[in-house]
């Protein structure tokens, strides 16, 4: 969006729900219309802001899981169990309801644009989703830029993005699955830590742009394991989920 | 001391106050000089305020609050802001 005039201050907006389907038991993908939407970068968040009767108000963050390619914004939400607006958007939430947010916010944790240098994702639950964007983002820019996604999920029917991650020539995803794999896998299984790094995730030698998304604690051992096999800490940036009252 | 979030998660509450993304902002801490991206400093959300600490000393560098009480950006942990480029 360089060249363009400087956008006013960011401001709530009304957005109207076009679908909500669940994508996996406990995480729905919702599909808004914004008309006043100015395109995001992907990876860019949004927050998601709910007023009570009583004029109480609760704010979230939700990362953008669609491409700046295309109109409409889409978002995928875990339900969490004790939070104040992910069984709101999970549960109650339907096509033609409108709903306050604010956004796109955070040029910080984006795709790397016109680098020659390889991309490694590295997602916990439902950190994947800023991946789904740069992932269907580097698709339909045909960019040449090498990726690879390592996916730590519980199990495979918790595998949230099965669209955006299909097999395809140009992106290579290493599932890791922590509390039940498939029958038959033969793949990784267990958390991401140093070992399942080194052989999965591209070389340091490579040099690679790393973006690691998912809980707290998940950002915090990949990051350890990161810089203990070597990776330059200014080529790592990092989101975690999780606290704002709500834990994952 | 485990964080709970990204400075990241901040950028939105910020744009409130500020009509530039403040996500890829340099902030260098008035306590140890280090300095970093907003958006890469532990935030700690569910206080008050939302504190943004350093990530080299942990001392608070950035406390932001809108509640009843107003609008209250308390930034006497910050040295020095430097927007570096305009995201939007």
């Amino acid at each position: 969006m360089e060249g363009t005039a400087v956008r006013g201050r960011l401001t709530w907006q009304v957005a109207t729900v076009v679908a909500a389907t669940w994508e996996t038991p406990q995480t729905k993908r919702i599909r808004f219309a914004l008309p006043d939407w100015p395109g995001h970068s992907a990876g860019q968040h949004v927050d998601v802001r709910l007023t009570a009767e009583d004029g109480y108000t609760a704010q979230r963050s939700y990362s953008i899981a669609s491409p700046p390619e295309v109109p409409e914004v889409e978002l995928v939400v875990e339900r969490l169990a004790d939070g104040e607006v992910s069984p709101f958007l999970t549960g109650e939430l339907r096509a033609d309801d409108l709903i306050e947010l604010r956004g796109p916010i955070g040029g910080w944790f984006v795709w790397p644009e016109h680098t020659d240098a390889p991309v490694q994702l590295i997602a916990g639950g439902s950190g994947v989703v800023p991946f789904l964007a740069m992932l269907a983002h580097q698709r339909l820019t045909a960019a040449s830029t090498p990726v690879r996604l390592l996916y730590s999920v519980r199990s495979d029917t918790e595998i949230i993005g099965r669209p955006e991650l299909a097999p395809r020539p140009d992106l290579d995803v290493t599932y890791t699955f922590t509390r039940a794999a498939p029958d038959g896998w033969t793949g990784p299984t267990g958390r991401i830590g140093e070992a399942l790094l080194a052989a999965h995730a591209v070389p340091v030698a490579h040099r690679p742009h790393v973006l690691v998304c998912g809980p707290t604690a998940f950002v915090e051992a990949v990051s350890r394991g990161l810089l203990d096999l070597g990776h330059d800490p200014a080529r790592i940036k990092t989101e975690r989920y999780g606290g704002m009252g709500e834990t994952p | 001391m485990t964080a709970a979030l990204d400075g990241n998660a901040l950028a939105g509450p910020l744009a409130e106050l500020f009509a530039i993304d403040l996500a890829t902002a340099m902030l260098t801490c008035a306590h140890c000089g280090g300095s970093g991206p907003l958006a890469a400093h532990p935030l700690y959300p569910t206080g008050p305020a939302m504190v943004l600490r350093c990530r080299d000393c942990a001392e608070v560098v950035l406390r932001y609050a809108n509640d009843a009480g107003g609008i209250r950006l308390d930034m006497s942990g910050t040295r020095l802001l430097t927007v570096t480029q305009r995201a939007r």
